[in-house]
């Protein structure tokens, strides 16, 4: 039996009670799915990803969504928000906190809007993501049956995150999950939604996700992607953003987790005026792997993108960045920024990066820059004559690096904790953390 | 405290310091002053460690310890410290992060525990207020986006916070205006007392009238050529440098 | 004057004779292993070269045509090109520059093209060889007494096998790609150039090549090499655009640098891009390789391309030598239906290897265009160094400018740098010329060729000129 097959063998063990436009949804996927197969390094947008450890795995579904209550309090964000919990993909009701959503708001597990039968959800899910986009996308049509489904009406202003923890066990069995996040904003609307990946130290599942997030006229949508999860835990995750005229779409995608994470984020900017932020880090060890892979598609004139990932990688981790801008014919008037910056720590550590332009307008300002390297040795110098000691200095450094990118972070809560694990994941004599803290203590004062 | 004998020092194979000599005393503040190139700031350069600078010849003793046999955050830690005339910028470091870091090393240095966190922020708001900074300068990286005089007040504040027993200002009075000139050395006065000693590299005089030195010192070529007392610096300040140039070749 | 004076040399030239007795020895279409053999046996190859040709080629037959550059093209019927066939008869040529294209003759006299070259260059049965016999003579003697071999591939074969047998497909290997297969199976001629240690070689290896150019045939093959501190420049093709029949060009040029040895490789490539269709253009499909063998050596590319309907191309540097340097300097210009897809690979091996890359590219017209470029730094390349410019001016709103640059780096003491900017000529630019009395047209070539300053001043003198010139023929009627 192939790799595709194994996989869809696991589709018949599903419960069928799928709508007759959701089952044919699935045949679909499965279909395109089986045809694809896995990726190869074969296949440029897979190059330096192997997802062997993926195809080869024998990944069951989970059936129920128990989960530790004292581990839960510890993993999840300290924020007040709306929360949806799914565990190994299986909403939790018991883990999840959704009352009073304001008007003109919606917020519900994907399984409650799919039995429903749903029409928004039929009309919207699977209009970004097509089986065509990748045979992971593929896979995950053909299973998808939790998720949350996020709507807000036109003027609609959330007053608190929506804050969706996804969370991963580590039992016997490893399994896998197909969540399918869809986010539909509302003209003029606004919103924050976080997915955050965490779970228990030794899961080894794998995570096959697919948000996809459609923006009306003039709104604004927040999207982070924290991934926390364990050092073995496999995810594959894509984005898709639909952009209408003034709307506004910042990314943060921050990961410190997994022992294999490809993300892929693709924003097509469909309207004079739309704007798309794109905002990452990676800080990898061991022998993680990370490969981001964003494309913003400058549709119609006037729209906007500004990029900056940064990765930061020790070990034996790989990290992969691959950046494409695209101006489509007689979009004029574009500007579109990528920037990616990595630091190697250690002489094991790869990194694959690749921004790419392609143009075909001429009133465009676009520019990108990749840069590779080490810290700057007149800043070392600077700290030194202040009786900071080397290795000290290349930590503050270090930690600097990433606080760039953290800068933009809205949410204090998750800029403050990525930082944390950033400084506790440097030399721990140099009490990195304690500084954070002190600073966060002054800023509060 | 500070002991220079015969320093020779020469940069990218040019002597640039040529056997010069200075003593620093606890409690005294000296001002080394001289034309363009003379080698002024090499020498505070070389005494805080920076690289590009071969000593060919000579010692500098600080506290009775060859200097050159410290690092160059054992020198800071030990008391040498440095006020940059050019104050590098550091994104993304914050200041505070750079205080704590750099007063819990010389801290631990003297084998003292961490500071604590409150007794801390007592510590750099009060001295933050003394640069008249805002206590939100200390949440943003070092240095970055500073207007030339908030870059020389972060040098003095930092200073404050670390409270070196010899501290060199090289050329602390470039691109400031006539109120940050007067904060800067308000600044520098305030670290005066008898257990320190302050060392001003500066071309012009202005600055000795609002730190009163006890010692002045042209440096030509690469040499001491003539001391005195605070009253020289305004004769150069009249005269130019011409004379003193034609009294040492005489 | 113009007309008088080639008329002597038409006169000259038949004085001379032009005879040749290969006239006959044409092969039809297709390529088997009989086509290999004749070609081999044809040159007076020994068996070693043959069977080395024919190994590449059952490597070819195995392999598929690349489809990952960014370039669109009809397939290529690799059986209906005639591989092997002697040089047109004087009599089917134009007898005079009378019978060229006007156009063409204008554009010479634009670039500046010394008179004796153009019949040469417009395929004039004037051989502007024999006018410059004396002169080849006069590099040879020269070049000789230096001790440097520069000669064609052939007589190379022939008369230094040891040294080819050396270095042939040491760079650049039988099977590296599909368009490498097929010209190591094929080859025709090319240029060997060996260089021994300790000389730098006395003159650019320039006016006798660009003369004798015309003729080295669709599948060129070149060798160059640098023996320790030695040194060389080699001037590759012509500012003038080229007429040929052959519509695919499939070229390798090998580069040895060993220790202490410099190799300053430069090329300007004005080959026909076609009508305004693009109809008719020749298809450029090079491999170009520098192997920075030894510590120290370097390796530098410089080209300036503003020629083909197509052009595939990435001249690389392997840096294996300790502090050996690569650098690529690059002017791409395209225009009209033009599709470029070009770049360069820098791969660090050894310690403390630098690459340098500036890229530059102009799209007008309905062109298209590519920068394809590769630094990687291998886990041994400690204190390796990458910087990479590239920047991409677009003419008019019907072309396309790209960009995919490829970094892999497996070394934390490497620092790579890559940097790009895509835009269009400022209106203000313009404005702000014109407004000093400069038209449209005139301020456009002066601002692109400030924009290509970083490249030309690699070029050597002349050809520095000669480039500017060029680009301004190129982008003539892009304006307006």
């Amino acid at each position: 039996m192939s790799a595709p097959e194994r996989f869809l063998e696991r589709l018949t063990l599903r419960r069928t009670d799928d709508p007759s436009w959701v089952a044919a949804r699935r045949q679909a996927g499965a279909a395109r799915f089986e045809a694809m197969g896995f990726p190869t390094r074969r296949d440029e947008a897979w190059k330096y990803t192997d997802v062997r450890r993926i195809a080869e795995g024998d990944f069951a579904l989970a059936t129920d969504a128990g989960f530790d209550a004292a581990r839960f309090e510890a993993q999840r964000l300290d924020i007040d928000a709306y929360r949806l919990v799914l565990v190994d993909g299986v909403f939790s009701e018991a883990l999840s906190e959704l009352e009073g959503l304001p008007d003109g708001v919606q917020v519900e597990p994907l399984s409650r809007a799919l039995s429903a039968n749903h029409e928004a959800v039929g009309g919207a899910l699977g209009r970004l993501a097509g089986v065509d986009f990748s045979p992971f996308t593929a896979l995950n049509t053909a299973f998808a049956d939790e998720g949350v489904v996020v709507r807000l009406a036109p003027g609609a202003v959330v007053d608190k995150p929506i804050y969706v923890l996804l969370l991963s066990r580590a039992n016997g069995q490893a399994v896998m999950s197909h969540p399918r996040v869809l986010i539909e904003a509302g003209a003029r609307s606004e919103a924050t939604v976080i997915e955050h990946y965490s779970g228990e130290a030794e899961a080894a599942n794998f995570t096959n996700v697919v948000t996809e997030v459609l923006l009306d006229r003039g709104a604004i949508v927040d999207h982070y992607k924290l991934q926390e999860a364990a050092l073995t835990d496999l995810h594959v995750a894509s984005i898709h953003v639909d952009q209408s005229r003034d709307s506004r779409f910042n990314s943060y995608n921050l990961n410190l987790g997994g022992a294999l994470v490809r993300t892929d984020l693709v924003t097509d900017l469909n309207g004079e005026g739309a704007e798309a932020a794109y905002n990452g880090l990676f800080f990898v060890q061991g022998r993680q792997h990370v490969d981001n892979h964003t494309l913003v598609n400058h549709n119609s004139p006037r729209t906007f993108s500004n990029e900056n990932y940064k990765g930061v990688l020790d070990d034996r981790s790989h990290g992969v960045f691959n950046g494409k801008v695209f101006v489509k014919k007689d979009a004029q008037q574009i500007e579109a920024y990528q920037n990616n910056a990595n630091l190697l720590l250690s002489d094991r550590a790869e990194i694959d990066t690749k921004p790419e332009l392609v143009i075909y307008a001429d009133d465009v300002k676009c520019s990108h820059g990749a840069t590779t390297g080490q810290l700057d040795e007149d800043a070392v110098y600077a700290l030194r004559s202040r009786g900071i000691d080397e290795p000290m200095a290349r930590a503050l450094l270090t930690l600097a690096f990433v606080g760039e990118v953290m800068d933009k972070v809205r949410l204090n809560v998750i800029a403050e904790r990525v930082e944390r694990a950033v400084a506790g994941r440097l030399p721990e004599r140099f009490n990195l953390a304690d500084l954070v803290e002190t600073a966060e203590a002054v800023q509060e004062a | 405290m500070l002991e220079v004998k015969d320093l020779h020092v020469t940069v990218e194979d040019k002597a640039i310091l040529n056997g010069l000599n200075l003593t620093i005393n606890a409690g005294e503040v000296h001002a080394i002053m001289g034309p363009n190139g003379a080698g002024k700031s090499t020498l505070s350069a070389v005494i805080a460690g920076k690289d590009g600078y071969e000593v060919t010849q000579g010692t500098i003793l600080f506290e009775g310890q060859d200097i050159f046999e410290m690092e160059i955050e054992e020198r800071a830690r030990a008391g040498l410290l440095l006020g940059f005339q050019y104050p590098i910028e550091i994104p993304g470091v914050k200041n505070i992060y750079l205080l704590k870091a750099a007063l819990n090393a010389q801290r631990a240095a003297r084998g003292e525990g961490e500071i604590p966190a409150p007794e801390f922020m007592k510590l750099v708001r009060e001295k933050s207020a003394e640069m008249k900074m805002d206590p939100s300068f200390l949440q943003r990286a070092v240095n970055e986006g500073f207007s030339g005089g908030e870059k020389k007040r972060n040098e003095i504040l930092q200073m404050l916070v670390l409270q070196p027993k010899l501290a060199m200002l090289d050329e602390i009075d470039s691109g400031l205006d006539i109120d940050a000139m007067k904060v800067v050395a308000s600044g520098v006065n305030s670290l005066r007392s008898a257990d320190r000693a302050i060392l001003l590299v500066t071309h012009y005089q202005r600055l000795l009238n609002h730190i009163e030195p006890d010692r002045v010192h042209v440096l030509v070529d690469g040499r001491i050529v003539k001391s005195g007392d605070k009253e020289l610096a305004l004769e150069l300040e009249a005269r130019g440098y011409d004379w003193v140039l034609e009294e040492s070749a005489a | 004057m113009a007309s008088e004076e080639m008329e002597q040399l038409v006169r000259r030239e038949y004085k001379q004779g032009f005879v040749t007795d290969i006239e006959s020895d044409t092969v039809p279409p297709g390529l088997d292993e009989s086509t290999i053999a004749f070609i081999s046996q044809k040159k007076g190859e020994p068996q070693w070269m043959l069977e080395w040709r024919l190994e590449a080629y059952h490597q070819w037959l195995k392999m598929t045509p690349p489809s990952w550059a960014h370039l669109e093209y009809p397939p290529i019927d690799y059986q209906a090109i005639s591989y092997f066939s002697a040089p047109k008869k004087p009599e089917d040529r134009p007898q005079s520059l009378d019978e060229v294209d006007p156009k063409l003759l204008e554009t010479y006299e634009k670039l500046g093209i010394p008179l004796h070259e153009r019949a040469a260059l417009a395929g004039v049965a004037v051989d502007a060889v024999f006018d410059s016999v004396s002169v080849t003579t006069t590099f040879k003697e020269k070049l000789h007494e230096a001790g440097v071999i520069f000669c064609s591939i052939s007589e190379a074969i022939r008369e230094y096998p040891e040294l080819v047998r050396q270095y042939l497909g040491t760079v650049v290997p039988q099977a590296d790609n599909y368009f490498a297969a097929l010209n190591s199976a094929v080859f025709t001629d090319g240029s060997f150039v060996y260089v021994p240690e300790g000389v730098k070689c006395p003159m650019e290896l320039s006016t006798y090549f660009r003369i004798n150019a015309a003729n080295t045939g669709q599948f060129e093959r070149t060798l160059i090499v640098c023996d320790k501190q030695a040194q060389v420049s080699y001037l590759e093709g012509c500012t003038a655009p080229m007429r040929d029949e052959n519509q695919l060009h499939a070229a390798v040029v090998e580069l040895v640098a060993l220790e202490d040895a410099y190799i300053k490789y430069s090329t300007v490539q004005n080959w026909y891009p076609g009508d305004e269709d693009g109809k008719g253009g020749i298809y450029n499909f090079v491999t170009k390789r520098g192997d920075c063998r030894g510590d120290r050596s370097r390796i530098s590319w410089t080209q300036v391309e503003t020629g083909s309907a197509i052009t595939w191309k990435y001249p690389s540097c392997m840096l294996r030598g300790k502090e050996s340097i690569g650098e690529f300097y690059s002017v791409a210009v395209t225009n009209g239906r033009q599709q470029a897809d070009t770049g360069t690979k820098m791969i660090h091996i050894g310690e403390g290897t630098r690459s340098t890359i500036v890229a530059k590219g102009i799209a007008a017209g309905r062109s298209d265009q590519s920068y394809r470029g590769l630094v990687k730094i291998g886990p041994r390349a400690k204190g390796a160094r990458n910087y990479t410019q590239c920047d991409s001016l677009l003419i008019g709103d019907q072309c396309g400018a790209h960009t995919f640059p490829y970094q892999e780096i497996g070394n934390s003491t490497a620092t790579v740098e890559h940097e790009a900017t895509t835009s269009k000529i400022a209106d203000d630019q313009l404005f702000y010329c014109r407004a000093r009395g400069i038209d449209e047209e005139d301020a456009v070539s002066m601002i692109v060729n400030g924009f290509c300053k970083d490249v030309f001043q690699e070029l050597p003198m002349e050809f520095a000129v000669e480039a500017e010139a060029l680009l301004n023929v190129t982008l003539e009627g892009s304006v307006g």
